[in-house]
């Protein structure tokens, strides 16, 4: 089958790609787009490491068509930092170890931000159930919490 | 060491890889292509026991787009009649399990693989490949397999004599128990299943392979060693390993698991037959079906003790799954289950049962979860029916320092006690509790213990000075979870310079002299020991290009806080010279400055941990739920407190998945149910507490910065630890695993 011409907006930047009809935004992302900061855990929407926003909204890029993205905007974790300056989620968890071996880290990261734009004053329990989402196995989420809870304080302090 | 003493040691410096972690870049295995590579998959059996009488793969290879197809033909065939060790690991068996050669053993085994010019077309040559199967019986549970007319799958695996599913036997044993138990004043003795438990690391395994035209291979994969890549690739394809540079990606989680290989040897024959780079991805599906769960288990424990509490002789028969091919964790239930305790008389065996399911591999503290889960439930049994309390009857009986153990070992400084003094003093144990909250909610205490050998091993680490004075440090082992951030620390405090200096590597096999797996709670203590005795060495050199400038003896200079110094008013006056100064004036005076030092490291004696964990259980719905969790450990020196306490706070969550929701279903047809992170529930955000690590820091005496394994330990008490507290909330025992909603409803109405 021909491949599909798709014209849309990936972290700000106009991107163009050509994809099967059966394509996933993931694989296009990490295979034809270079774009390998999403990480396909299952490819199920089950453990969350591919999660993108797309027109604002979170969700599993393994769950979505390529075709249908265009004229949409994404966002990857690719397009969390400015620069070399990263956003304070990132950077909170850096500084309170909420990450060990780092492959759901993309994803929790897309995830926790998605909170805090939405709620940025939220509690535990609330942090808890929105990454519910978001397998990790390395760190019992204790320090991923803290982190999200840790960056929301400081975010809403600095408004 | 003193911790007082250290400027770098113990501090919560951000990790070196940190920022790729967080930004996306760290690159891990399925993360790497190459120009002009092909993509690899594997076709897996249908049967769960099959002889496979013949395979056809011409029409595969005449589909348009493939360019290769493998099948076991292509493996090294390691004859079932003699064992070839690697590590622990039969070769027998690993070239069997990468690829079936006589049979199909379970649902998902390899049988053939195809690489073609994407995935899809690989995918749909692989349905074209024919296999003709002759189907046999098959069995799946432990209890089935031992029976005496169960299906036998390997007719080479003899027990008593006979043909027999059970492959291997391994007795440990202690003073006499027959005589112990004529002592007791009080015998309990029960049996216990657990189910087998998927390592559940969310990253894959995949590698890309490169075939070079003079026959040098490059391996890119994530693993737990890259040296284990290198040698079992190595054995499996004949290649020796001097042209085969293995690559450590990083890693997205092993637990164990990835302490051996299923794709490279395949992907390597892929590349050399294709003559392209080839990249091989398992599917979450893949991983579940055909990569190692820990191993189910069928255990029975029988302690005896007399009126005041103390141990007189303690029993313990365990039976693991191995999967279809030998090689469950035997040692974990039979060395570490009665370990923690001075007990005289003890007799712990363990049997290594085949049956109709993917092979085992490692999962953190192999086996020893298995063991304690029965031990610890037993011994609160015996706490409350002397009426004593369940941390009291562990004190009486902790193991000595100088003890024996029933796995041969002689104990040294150990600090179990210690750990169990830890949560008796806690508040969480001394709390109140509300056993009745509300109608239909009912909550309980409980407390269990765990053992651990941990591991020295052979590590290797260099040192060098770049020519401004900063520093690059590289070591063998793969960082699962932070090591890169100890070993920063390390540097940092015996260098006496600013931690942002350092720069740490993880090596190639070609860069670095090998290194052992990371794996066992050994990279830490042994990494850290080879990289203190690098550093030792670049102080050494730097001391003497000092000497040199100022023409005095080498001996007479100190390094003190990054700096060279005349030892005192004696050696002379001289203005200090710093790494920098040293560094700029290294080729005029000697040479470039660096070391490195190759150890078998020894002196890692084993770990202790004891938790304490709040449950309330819905008595309506059956569910579970963790209220409070505290988990005491001796870390001996936590390098990085960060990466020590996520250690702990993962390794119970991994056990409170174990205790309360995952297990593999397998059906009557012998295929897998659950491959999915749908249908294995392993514990999300919302499911778990905060967990509250209590590191207690009593220095390994035989480490240089006193550093005692931690990451197994934690995943040693919560299964008992769990089962305790629902029998103070219900009143009830669980002698099974894992204790999901159905069960619970099944006791509670039972």
């Amino acid at each position: 089958m021909a491949k599909l011409h798709v014209t849309t907006t990936i972290n700000g930047e106009p991107t163009e790609f050509l994809c099967d009809p059966s394509q996933s935004m993931l694989d296009v992302l990490r295979n034809t787009l270079g774009l390998t900061g999403s990480k396909e855990g299952c490819g199920t929407g089950d453990c969350g490491s591919c999660s993108i926003t797309l027109d604002g909204r979170l969700t599993c890029s393994c769950l979505v068509l390529a075709a249908e993205v265009g004229g949409r905007e994404i966002t990857t974790i690719e397009g969390m930092a400015q620069g070399d300056e990263l956003h304070p989620l990132q950077q909170k968890f850096l500084e309170m170890a909420a990450l060990q071996c780092g492959i759901c880290t993309p994803g929790v990261l897309m995830a926790a931000r998605a909170l805090l734009e939405k709620n940025p004053d939220p509690t535990e329990t609330e942090v808890r159930f929105w990454l519910a989402g978001n397998l990790c196995r390395c760190t019992g989420y204790d320090k991923i919490v803290r982190a999200v809870l840790e960056t929301a304080a400081e975010m809403r302090s600095a408004a | 060491m003193n911790a007082i003493d250290n400027k770098w040691i113990g501090k919560r410096t951000i990790r070196p890889d940190g920022a790729d972690k967080v930004t996306g870049r760290a690159g891990y295995s399925a993360d790497h292509s190459m120009p002009g590579m092909i993509w690899g998959r594997v076709l897996r059996s249908p049967h769960p026991h099959a002889v496979i009488r013949g395979i056809d793969t011409s029409k595969a290879e005449a589909l348009p787009g493939v360019k290769a197809v493998v099948t076991a033909k292509d493996i090294v065939n390691f004859p079932l009649d003699k064992s070839v060790m690697l590590g622990i690991q039969d070769m027998r068996w690993m070239c069997r399990n990468v690829m079936a050669r006589e049979k199909t053993l379970f649902h998902g085994h390899p049988v053939a693989a195809v690489a073609a010019i994407s995935e899809e077309v690989a995918e749909a040559a692989c349905k074209l490949i024919e296999v003709d199967y002759e189907v046999l019986p098959h069995v799946i549970e432990i209890e089935d397999a031992i029976k005496p007319d169960a299906p036998i799958l390997h007719d080479f695996v003899r027990h008593e004599g006979k043909p027999s599913n059970i492959a291997t036997t391994m007795v440990n044993k202690l003073g006499d128990v027959d005589a112990g138990f004529a002592q007791a004043d009080l015998i309990i003795e029960r049996s216990f299943t657990t189910r087998p438990v998927h390592q559940g690391y969310i990253e894959p395994h995949a590698c890309t392979v490169s075939y070079a035209a003079d026959g040098r291979v490059t391996i890119w994969s994530s693993s737990q060693g890259q040296f284990m890549v290198r040698a079992m690739t190595s054995l499996l394809t004949g290649i020796p390993q001097s042209n085969i540079r293995a690559i450590p990606a990083e890693i997205g989680g092993g637990f164990g698991a990835k302490t051996i290989i299923y794709l490279e040897p395949v992907a390597v024959m892929l590349a050399k037959k294709s003559g392209r780079p080839v990249k091989m991805v398992m599917s979450r599906d893949e991983v579940f079906r055909a990569t190692g769960p820990t191993s189910g288990s069928m255990s029975t424990v029988k302690i005896g003790v007399k009126k005041d509490g103390s141990i007189v002789a303690a029993q313990g028969t365990f039976y693991l799954q191995a999967g279809g091919l030998p090689g469950s964790p035997l040692r974990g239930p039979v060395g570490c289950s009665f370990s923690p305790y001075n007990i005289e008389n003890v007799l712990s065996v363990g049997y290594d049962v085949v049956s109709n399911r993917s092979k085992v591999a490692a999962y953190r503290a192999p086996g020893a979860p298995l063991g304690a889960y029965a031990t610890e439930c037993v011994l609160d049994e015996i706490a409350e029916a002397l009426g004593m309390d369940k941390l009291e009857l562990r004190l009486k009986n902790t193991a000595k320092p100088g003890g024996k153990t029933v796995y041969g070992a002689t104990l040294g400084a150990i600090t179990f006690k210690e750990t169990v003094e830890a949560i008796k003093n806690h508040p969480h144990y001394t709390a109140p509790l509300d056993k009745n909250p509300s109608k239909g909610v009912v909550r309980g205490r409980g407390v269990a213990s765990g053992f651990w050998f941990n591991a020295g091993g052979e590590s290797s680490a260099q040192l060098n000075i770049t020519e401004d004075g900063n520093v690059n440090v590289t070591t063998g082992h793969p960082d699962v979870g932070g090591s890169r951030a100890s070993i920063a620390n390390v540097t940092a405090e015996l260098l006496g310079i600013d931690h942002s200096r350092i720069s740490v590597l993880i090596g190639d096999t070609s860069s670095i002299g090998f290194s052992n797996l990371t794996g066992g709670s050994r990279v830490t203590f042994a990494s850290a020991m080879v990289v203190t005795q690098s550093a030792e060495k670049v102080i050494g050199q730097l001391k003497e290009r000092a000497a040199k400038i100022w023409k005095i003896d080498p001996e007479a200079v100190i390094w003190d806080n990054g700096e060279a110094r005349p030892a005192g008013p004696n050696a002379g006056q001289f203005p200090p010279l710093t790494l920098k100064d040293l560094a700029a004036k290294a080729n005029e005076m000697g040479g470039p400055i660096g070391a490195g030092v190759q150890l078998n490291t020894t002196g890692a004696d084993p770990g202790f941990a004891t938790h304490c964990v709040d449950v309330e259980v819905d008595v309506d719905l059956g569910i579970v739920r963790v209220l409070r969790y505290t988990a005491a450990q001796d870390v001996g020196r936590a390098l990085h407190p960060d990466y020590v306490e996520g250690q702990i706070q993962g390794g119970v969550v991994q056990g409170i998945g174990w205790a309360l929701s995952e297990e593999y279903l397998y059906n009557a047809k012998g295929q897998l149910d659950n491959a999915s992170f749908l249908d294995y529930r392993m514990p999300v955000c919302s499911d778990v507490p905060m967990i509250e690590p209590i590191m207690l820091e009593i220095p390994n005496p035989k480490h240089p910065q006193g550093v005692r394994g931690v990451g197994e330990a934690p995943i040693v008490p919560p299964l008992a630890a769990i089962a305790n507290a629902i029998h103070d909330a219900l009143g009830k025992r669980f002698y099974s695993l894992p204790m999901s909603p159905p069960k619970v409803l099944a006791v509670i109405d039972g």
